[in-house]
């Protein structure tokens, strides 16, 4: 890959990771080769060119203790696309969520010899405890409130690839900020890469102690908007919607939803983001999500491209590199 | 409307520190100025009133905890009764308990109860919205519309918020809009089946008992939250000692807090219950002598940023009942300003001050506009004799409920007149 020569003398990558767990720490210079192959990966999707022999012989093995459709969808084409043998294994949350039954979970993959593992799990922290038992690389893909990297990196490869850069650009994060993962992710990033973050939402879903995140505090669209480059809306939870967060869907929607009159305080060409799936009328207004500005089917093209170049990069730095 | 013009009154407007002999003119239903001079005659067909050197002139009294009956209880007390009953005490706004039935936690239903205030043509009302749904203490209402339709702050009237957890997200979730949230100072559990203070009072008696301490647990953990979450919070009656004490300390901190106390806590101590009168079964229960004294200091010194009347109003059936099962709360809306004079006359705190917490003071706890005599607003007056002596008469007050704690106590202070954007509501030649 000829994109990443330019980082050949970079220390960072000497020895590639051989998970990833999360984006909190990761210097531009790891972030970068990512993107750059995504990017390549992207191009390949489109041509339906990818290369099926790189990863034959390989097993991956996406391990849900929570349930999605999107995610485990996007990392098995991934996958597939690249000539993994790939095994689905959902598990019920509700069964699985003492670190014991985790432990043994660990004890049973290692005996299948797999050399991916990608992980979704309702507890922070899980993917993380499997790492340090498994054999294999492993993929978080979403832990909890704490971190969803891939979801990030393609946020970041569809930013990129509508400015060029990252430098510059402001980026506002609207919505339940405290119970997202994707939120966390996004802010690590695109804060290394030198991107102005702030978040925006109502107090209760705004942890006060997310300003040492290195982003700005806004409790109000009108605030939080003005002057953006890009709007990435978060998924606010149904049942979030009545009780001690937020009283109804509709105060939700009238104080913090995304719809035209707010998009226009941002820049005139702005990217609308938003991570999936979407509540139309509460989080976000089908003439926003649909509009040209809107972005979120291209996250789901670019998804596919970062997971395919996560899972190349990581099998190059599996066991023992 | 024809100008009106008081002449040879003692105009004192506590938002202006302004106490001095004068004039004022009402045009067009606004207050015109202050300072017309004693040269100018009356304006062309004006109606004069002559204070004789002797009466008050301030703004109409607001009071910031009322509850009526409407919706639901209208055998209670309609808003039209307690219009009339308020403009006879000399008050022309008043902030109204979202505990009816249905609750005002919609944001219809308090624009409803605004309208209502303005169709008296004597008030406004200032309705509050519930700050949790049905005022049950678990659901968030909609603070956000309710403020959009005009709620001016939000409670759950007479219940506190029992749970901290929850509390704390009203707390926080309130900040994002800048609402103030009104608190009814008593922790739930220990004042449960309780219904006076506990005491050797309430023990000869044989009444179940509230400790004084409930109201200072509850502050404490509020106060903490207020200052963890940095939202607006304010206090309804208070009525010890030691939730004074930890107010006045939070304020001096810096933490965002306001509080109101009303007559009886200042007026009446726990003996009135003595012979198990349920006129005197109030919710904070009356206290000890004590705490009375302490909130005569805490409004000498400022701690306390206005005095509300509370007013409650029952009907007699819902009184006559052995005590421990009889309503609490007392009318309080006439006697509003002649017990509050009493401080004056007692000496403990001056006339400015004390018309400061009956108008400027808790308009701007509330953000309301109302309360001053400035040129330009619109006219709500209260005239008022600050020397006539009166005898508080249960059966006799204007409006509906008659359930006063003050029965029998005579009071030096009667409004003679009421006006309501420049029209007499109130008074001898009331239209």
């Amino acid at each position: 890959m000829s994109e990443r020569g330019s980082h050949g003398s970079n220390v960072f990558l000497t020895r590639p990771a051989r998970h990833l767990l999360g984006v909190q720490g990761m210097h531009p210079a790891r972030i970068t080769p990512f993107l750059d192959l995504a990017e390549h990966y992207a191009l390949l999707n489109r041509s339906r060119k990818t290369p099926r022999d790189l990863l034959r012989g390989r097993t991956l093995i996406n391990l849900f203790f929570e349930d999605s459709t999107r995610t485990r969808t996007s990392f098995e084409l991934a996958g597939k696309r690249l000539g993994a043998d790939v095994v689905n294994m959902t598990v019920a949350s509700s069964s699985v969520n003492k670190g014991e039954t985790l432990l043994d979970t660990a004890a049973t993959l290692n005996a299948m010899h797999t050399d991916l593992l990608v992980v979704r799990h309702s507890q922070s922290g899980a993917p993380a405890l499997l790492a340090q038992k498994v054999q294999a690389s492993v993929v978080n893909a979403g832990d909890g409130t704490h971190e969803h990297p891939t979801q990030a990196l393609l946020d970041a490869l569809t930013i990129r690839r509508h400015f060029g850069v990252f430098e510059g650009l402001t980026i506002a994060i609207c919505g339940d900020v405290s119970h997202s993962r994707v939120a966390r992710s996004n802010i690590h990033l695109l804060t290394a890469m030198g991107c102005q973050v702030r978040v925006v939402g109502p107090p209760t879903l705004v942890p006060g102690a997310i300003g040492a995140l290195g982003v700005s505090i806004h409790h109000t669209m009108e605030d939080g908007l003005r002057g953006v480059d890009v709007v990435m809306m978060l998924r606010v939870q149904r049942e979030r919607m009545k009780g001690t967060q937020v009283p109804s869907a509709r105060e939700y929607f009238r104080f913090y939803g995304l719809d035209n009159k707010r998009l226009a305080l941002a820049k005139p060409h702005a990217l609308v983001m938003h991570p999936g799936p979407m509540n139309r009328g509460v989080e976000i207004d089908s003439r926003v999500a649909d509009s040209d500005q809107s972005v979120i089917r291209e996250q789901v093209e670019m998804g596919v491209a970062v997971r395919m170049a996560v899972l190349d990069i990581l099998s190059r730095g599996g066991d023992g590199a | 409307m024809k100008p009106v013009l008081f002449e040879n009154v003692r105009l004192i407007d506590p938002a202006g520190s302004l106490d001095r002999p004068g004039r004022l003119l009402v045009r067009d239903g606004v207050i015109a100025g202050t300072d017309l001079p004693q040269a100018e005659g009356a304006p062309e067909g004006a109606e004069i009133v002559d204070g004789g050197g002797q009466l008050v002139l301030c703004p109409g009294l607001v009071d910031m905890r009322v509850t009526i009956g409407e919706p639901g209880y209208e055998y209670r007390e309609t808003v039209l009764s307690a219009a009339k009953a308020a403009v006879a005490g000399g008050i022309t706004t008043i902030a109204v308990l979202p505990n009816t039935s249905p609750t005002i936690d919609n944001p219809a239903l308090a624009r409803l109860l605004r309208a209502r205030g303005e169709e008296t043509g004597m008030i406004d009302i200032l309705p509050y919205g519930a700050l949790t749904r049905e005022c049950a203490g678990t659901e968030m209402a909609e603070i956000g519309l309710l403020a959009e339709a005009g709620a001016i702050a939000f409670t759950d009237g007479p219940h506190a918020i029992a749970d901290s957890r929850t509390m704390r997200q009203m707390l926080t979730y309130a900040r994002g809009f800048d609402a103030l949230i009104v608190q009814h100072p008593e922790d739930p559990s220990l004042a449960r089946g309780g219904c006076a203070t506990d005491g050797e009072l309430a023990t000869r008696l044989g009444l179940p008992g509230i400790p004084a301490a409930a109201e200072a647990i509850l502050i404490a953990r509020d106060l903490r939250l207020a200052r963890m979450t940095g939202g607006r919070l304010h206090f309804g009656h208070v009525s010890t000692a030691e939730g004074l004490d930890l107010i006045r300390a939070a304020k001096a901190d810096g933490v965002r807090v306001s509080c109101d106390t009303a007559p009886p806590y200042f007026d009446l101590n726990e003996t009135v219950i003595g012979d198990f009168r349920t006129y005197a079964k109030l919710s904070p229960p009356l206290r000890a002598e004590a705490d009375r004294r302490a909130v005569c200091a805490a409004l000498a010194d400022g701690t306390i940023d206005a005095i509300a009347s509370d007013h409650m109003p029952c009907d007699a059936d819902d009184k006559r009942q052995p005590f421990a099962v009889a309503a609490a709360g007392g009318t309080g809306l006439c006697t509003l300003l002649a017990v509050t004079l009493a401080q004056v006359h007692a000496g403990n705190i001056g006339m400015m001050d004390a018309l400061g917490l009956l108008t400027n003071r808790p308009a701007s706890v509330l953000r309301s506009a109302a309360g001053t005599l400035g040129a330009g607003k619109p006219a709500d007056l209260c005239l008022f004799n600050p020397d006539t002596g009166w005898i508080v008469r249960a059966g006799e007050l204007p409006g509906k409920a008659q359930n006063t704690p003050f029965d029998g106590r005579a009071l030096e202070g009667r409004v003679l007149g009421t006006w309501k954007n420049g029209r007499r509501v109130f008074g001898a030649a009331a239209a």
